[in-house]
């Protein structure tokens, strides 16, 4: 599970709102996907790779819980989310839903928007290459790791139903 | 060593002799409640291939978000949750004239000490109140709980907050919840269980319980818990839930916690979470005269009965200030009917207030929102840009109280000056 590409960083205290707007949460995906974190950098869905990594502060994806918000980041192709920290909900829907996501304490101060990235989500490293450090993040429960192999909880809970 | 209410109640749910924080656990929650949501994990469940349920009895549905329907797109929603539950025999269902899922179900007697709750709600947290473990998780994680009966949990590290009272003057609940989020930050109980204790909490009413449980979210915590007590206990029975249908859980008196946060009450003034964080607060004295455009009483936070007659006392005999709209959503429908029987609707009403239908109304977007530029002052539980309508608009987030003195004046106003 390795994904490599250009690193999109964004700040602390990210509310699920500023992820997908509250006014189109109820729109299409592919009509959401073009506004992904518009409020906060609207370059970042017209120009977003499928490999990138987004990085950002701490407690990201606070506020309401509504899983639109990982679904729609997954959408958009990127890679990984590595964060200082995630709140608790944003963490568990990603996991369920099949976006990688990693917690590294410190990888803000050690990154900066446009590094080229490589993410190995099963090792938990982040490798930036345009600086040459390599940051550990926390390491991911082996369950939680099956998850986001399958796909999110629902792939999994249909591939433990025909064991 | 002793053990927290989180350490407790999962090991009771997940049928473990005990835990500790930091373990991971299989969990059995007691109710899986999904609100406006439902129809979103009715069709992940089609997508699952899975027609079985493994007991309809821990399912609750209550369409509460977007209620009565305003498009053909969520009345189709709606028709798919009230089809669904008629042919799994879900009997816990609300339909769109209920009101607020979390206030619906505990004002019913759903929600017991003890139990388990996760919700696609992340103000879950809510059900503390009564003395039980509630947590919001994901439409899918809810679906395959649905099918599973159980999903992982980790299991909380817990955070002690020891208030002192009884409260000055002029101050709720809603003032204590704000200064405390306003000193530990928005992330200050990120994945913690935070236990209210002291003086101030024993014996307070459940609708203060709820709104200390509910803002405990905006903190990050996962689960909020207040003891069961002989108030909690009343509530309960006049619900019809008697002792022999729960089993209270308290945490132990040398239970080991993350930390000990104090507060007092007792010198406590009214506080203001300004824009577009709900740690950014102030105290009334810093933000008095902002002009308002609206203010909104409404929510799971505050828009229980107390909340509405104390916005009503400070009504009584005053009007709304010319040109500002106060809208009164009611928490659900026994809300409503209470404010009825008593006068407090007629007095919201005469004062100047346009009162909705119970639900969520404006808090999650439904109506009264606001165009580009405007200010309201609401006593929901969010101010974030975007939550109300524009994001050009802003939010003050404050008391049932301070929201009546604001409606009278036009302008941010301390109700000490009309009690």
């Amino acid at each position: 599970m390795e994904v490599r590409g250009r690193c999109w960083k964004f700040g602390d205290n990210i509310p699920t709102d500023q992820i997908v707007r509250s006014d189109r949460a109820l729109a299409p995906m592919e009509e959401i996907v073009r506004h992904v974190l518009e409020t906060l950098n609207p370059a970042f869905a017209r120009e977003v790779k499928p490999g990138d990594i987004l990085v950002a502060g701490k407690h990201f994806g606070q506020s309401s819980g509504r899983a639109i918000a990982p679904k729609a980041l997954r959408a958009t192709g990127i890679g990984a989310v590595v964060v200082e920290y995630a709140a608790r909900l944003f963490y568990r829907n990603c996991f369920e839903i099949g976006l990688p996501l990693l917690e590294c304490p410190g990888i803000t101060a050690g990154v900066e928007d446009g590094d080229v990235l490589a993410v190995d989500i099963a090792a938990g490293t982040i490798r930036n290459e345009t600086r040459g450090r390599v940051f550990y993040a926390r390491p991911v429960d082996p369950f939680l790791r099956r998850m986001l192999q399958a796909g999110g909880i629902i792939p999994l809970a249909a591939e433990l139903a025909e064991e | 060593m002793g053990k927290t209410f989180a350490e407790k109640v999962l090991a009771r749910a997940a049928g473990v002799g005990e835990t500790t924080a930091g373990m991971v656990v299989d969990v059995y929650p007691d109710l899986v409640m999904s609100h406006a949501a439902s129809w979103r994990c009715i069709r992940t469940l089609e997508k699952l291939g899975v027609d079985r349920l493994y007991d309809p009895d821990r399912i609750a549905m209550v369409m509460d978000h977007t209620a009565p329907a305003h498009s053909a797109k969520t009345a189709a929603d709606q028709k798919l949750c009230r089809e669904f539950a008629r042919a799994h025999g879900i009997r816990t269902f609300y339909d769109v004239e209920a009101g607020i899922a979390h206030v619906v179900l505990m004002e019913n007697g759903h929600i017991r000490p003890g139990m388990v709750i996760i919700g696609t709600d992340s103000h879950s947290t809510i059900y503390g109140a009564l003395g039980a473990a509630g947590t919001g998780v994901g439409f899918s994680e809810v679906t395959a709980t649905w099918v599973a009966g159980y999903l992982w949990m980790r299991v909380p590290e817990s955070i002690r907050i020891e208030i002192h009272g009884p409260l000055a003057w002029g101050t709720s609940a809603k003032d204590v919840m704000l200064k405390l989020i306003g000193e530990m930050g928005a992330d200050g109980a990120t994945y913690a269980s935070v236990e209210f204790h002291g003086d101030y909490v024993a014996g307070l009413s459940v609708s203060e319980r709820m709104t200390l449980c509910n803002l405990a979210m905006e903190m990050g915590a996962k689960f909020a818990f207040v003891p069961p007590d002989d108030v909690t206990r009343a509530y309960l029975a006049e619900r019809g839930v008697t002792p022999d249908g729960y089993q209270e859980v308290q945490p132990d008196p040398d239970a080991v916690y993350a930390k000990t946060v104090a507060l007092d009450g007792t010198s406590l003034s009214p506080q203001v979470a300004c824009p577009h964080a709900v740690d950014n607060v102030q105290p009334i004295e810093a933000v008095a005269g902002t002009r308002v455009d609206q203010v909104f009483i409404g929510s799971c936070a505050n828009a229980k009965y107390e909340d509405l007659a104390e916005a009503a006392r400070i009504l009584r005999g005053h009007h709304v200030a010319p040109g500002v709209r106060l809208i009164v959503t009611p928490a659900s429908r026994g809300v409503l009917t209470r404010i009825v029987a008593d006068g407090i609707f007629s007095a919201l009403v005469e004062a100047g207030a346009l009162i909705t239908n119970p639900g969520c109304g404006a808090c999650a977007g439904d109506g009264g929102v606001m165009a580009d530029g405007e200010v309201t002052l609401s006593t929901a539980n969010r101010n974030f840009q975007g939550r109300m309508g524009s994001y050009q608009a802003s939010i003050y987030l404050a008391s049932p109280a301070v929201a009546a003195a604001t409606a009278i004046r036009g302008a941010i106003a301390d109700p000490r000056e009309f009690l």
